[in-house]
């Protein structure tokens, strides 16, 4: 900022314009947060740590965070290998807008319109499985709804949108010259790829791994409405969802959430740790 | 850039446009499938419904009180929209033209809903808002709704008012415009392609949003798309014409607003603000 006299005075009268937004978050935001952590540790029976104690003890309990994970792994490793040499290619199109809106469609429509279309069209007498069978691929209909597919799939069909979207904006912030400069000294696509792109990209890629994670971690109605909810497809929101509102124990539906926090914080801690092995600097071109 | 032109890379190509062809091929027609059931007499074991009708919207119109529960969902997303733009828009103008001592803490509080899942913080927000009385009704589904987009319409504004030269705000003080002047002359016509994009946008996701609403609404409060999950879960007791019905009513509520949204951002900001923000 040229402007020093007007963005270094300390506190003025401007500033305050924050303090109405900064005091609905505390409230609603960073207040029960604190009240939850507070609560899990109180709970109804038992020692402080009795919530976090039953909840490692028993195996219809610890097993949901297994469960959530093998969902949620997979299908964003998927979502993050398929949307990189997509993005690849379309950040070469002109128009990517017919393409770009189409895309943000199952994000704004939302998981549970999408859960609820994929009831039928997935179903053993929707479209899916006709094509299949039409096409001489299977003889009859597969099993995808109500079992760990259902919820895969409806994880993918929003997921990979979004992570594409996070990718090609990454993708587009790489300075053609660079890879220009590359294809000049020689270096063929898959070198120009691995040794240029990749790397250029790589601390993008570690933040839309971390973003398209939460959303899969944090699965919840389509693993109730297409999944197995009781079985294989039993996720973490459904075990604290249970808590809070069949069983009524607040402490330890907040305890579950903390679990669930922390288990998220995990994998992006790591995540992000491996990224600070990678290659930081300019992805731009020229005199950086 | 150039690719070359062997036959591998060509090949390589197909299989891109092939994989883009079949996911947005299998996206339409889920959407697809959705409005043709809502439009079938009968749809069982065959490509096409026996025949066409429209009488399920007439019966989901009343069998889900559809026109309560619309009212309902355009209160909480009228009411997230106007409070979130009166209380983020200022906001955003203070974090983009101040330093202030605590100014990270600040934007590390604003970033944390975004990027933290719902059901994380919603079920201590849901507890703390039915000890207090809050949840159940419209005023705490508004309240849990709120915590995403008051940041969310911050972080988008930043760069909109950042990108204001200050020197124009300076030239009209020196031409003795007072701070009203100021507001309604330089900084509102300036701001309001932002403001509406961002406020656009906040109603398209408060529409979707699913979990929020889910964890605080109570049988008067329940937003459309929390309607839409009751009778999808307790699917069987209705007709399935009637609740595809009904999901298409949702979907045209939210899919024309994200229209007229598309007409003032591009797509990729929709997901991408957040981490512009955050890298």
């Amino acid at each position: 900022m040229a402007i020093a006299s007007s963005t270094r005075a300390p506190f003025d009268r401007v500033t305050l314009l924050a303090a109405p937004a900064v005091l609905i978050l505390c409230a609603l935001f960073l207040y029960p947060f604190v009240y939850g952590l507070w609560l899990s540790f109180a709970p109804a029976a038992g020692g402080a740590l009795a919530n976090y104690h039953k909840f490692f003890a028993d195996p219809f309990l610890y097993g949901t965070i297994a469960t959530t994970l093998w969902l949620a792994l997979p299908v964003t490793i998927l979502n993050l290998v398929l949307a990189v040499p997509v993005a690849m290619r379309v950040r070469l199109m002109h128009s990517q807008r017919l393409l770009t809106t189409i895309l943000v469609l199952p994000i704004t429509l939302g998981v549970v319109l999408i859960a609820q279309g994929l009831l039928t069209y997935l179903g053993p007498q929707g479209w899916f499985n006709r094509a299949l069978m039409t096409l001489g691929l299977v003889s009859h209909p597969v099993r995808l709804v109500h079992d760990y597919w259902g919820v895969f799939l409806s994880l993918f069909i929003t997921g990979f949108p979004f992570t594409f979207l996070l990718t090609l904006s990454h993708v587009s912030g790489i300075d053609p010259a660079l890879e220009q400069a590359a294809a000049t000294l020689g270096a063929n696509a898959r070198q120009r790829f691995f040794r240029v792109i990749l790397p250029l990209l790589a601390p993008g890629l570690a933040i839309a791994f971390c973003l398209s994670f939460v959303q899969a971690f944090s699965v919840f109605p389509s693993a109730i409405l297409l999944g197995a909810p009781a079985g294989p497809t039993r996720v973490i929101s459904i075990a604290a969802y249970q808590a809070a509102f069949e069983d009524f124990d607040y402490s330890m539906a907040s305890a579950i959430a903390m679990i669930m926090g922390g288990v998220q914080l995990a994998i992006i801690a790591a995540v992000l740790g491996l990224r600070g092995l990678a290659y930081r600097g300019p992805a731009g071109g020229g005199k950086g | 850039m150039r690719q070359g032109r062997t036959l591998s890379s060509r090949l390589w190509a197909a299989a891109i446009w092939l994989l883009v062809g079949v996911f947005v091929l299998n996206l339409l027609a889920v959407i697809a499938t959705v409005i043709v059931s809502s439009l079938a007499t009968r749809w069982l074991g065959t490509w096409l419904p026996a025949g066409w009708t429209a009488q399920w919207y007439a019966s989901a119109w009343s069998e889900f009180q559809l026109a309560d529960v619309l009212t309902t969902t355009f209160e909480v997303a009228f009411l997230v929209v106007l409070i979130s733009g009166l209380v983020g828009a200022p906001a955003a103008y203070a974090l983009a033209r101040r330093e202030f001592p605590g100014k990270r803490l600040v934007m590390l509080l604003l970033l944390t809903p975004l990027l933290a899942p719902p059901i994380t913080y919603g079920i201590p927000l849901a507890t703390v808002l039915y000890s207090a009385g809050f949840a159940g009704k419209l005023s705490g589904v508004v309240m849990a709704n709120l915590v995403p987009s008051v940041p969310f319409v911050v972080l988008v504004l930043i760069p909109f008012v950042e990108q204001i030269d200050p020197k124009i705000e300076q030239a009209a003080r020196v031409f003795g415009a007072g701070t009203s002047r100021l507001f309604w002359h330089i900084l509102t016509p300036l701001l309001a392609p932002g403001v509406l994009a961002a406020l656009l946008l906040v109603l398209v996701r408060t529409l979707a949003m699913f979990e929020l609403t889910f964890l605080t609404s109570g049988p008067d409060s329940q937003t459309l798309v929390v309607a839409l999950y009751y009778a999808v879960f307790a699917a069987g007791v209705r007709p399935e014409q009637s609740i595809n019905a009904m999901a298409v009513i949702f979907m045209l509520t939210s899919m024309v607003w994200l229209f007229i949204a598309l007409r003032f951002v591009n797509p990729t900001q929709i997901v991408a603000r957040a981490r512009k923000t955050a890298a």
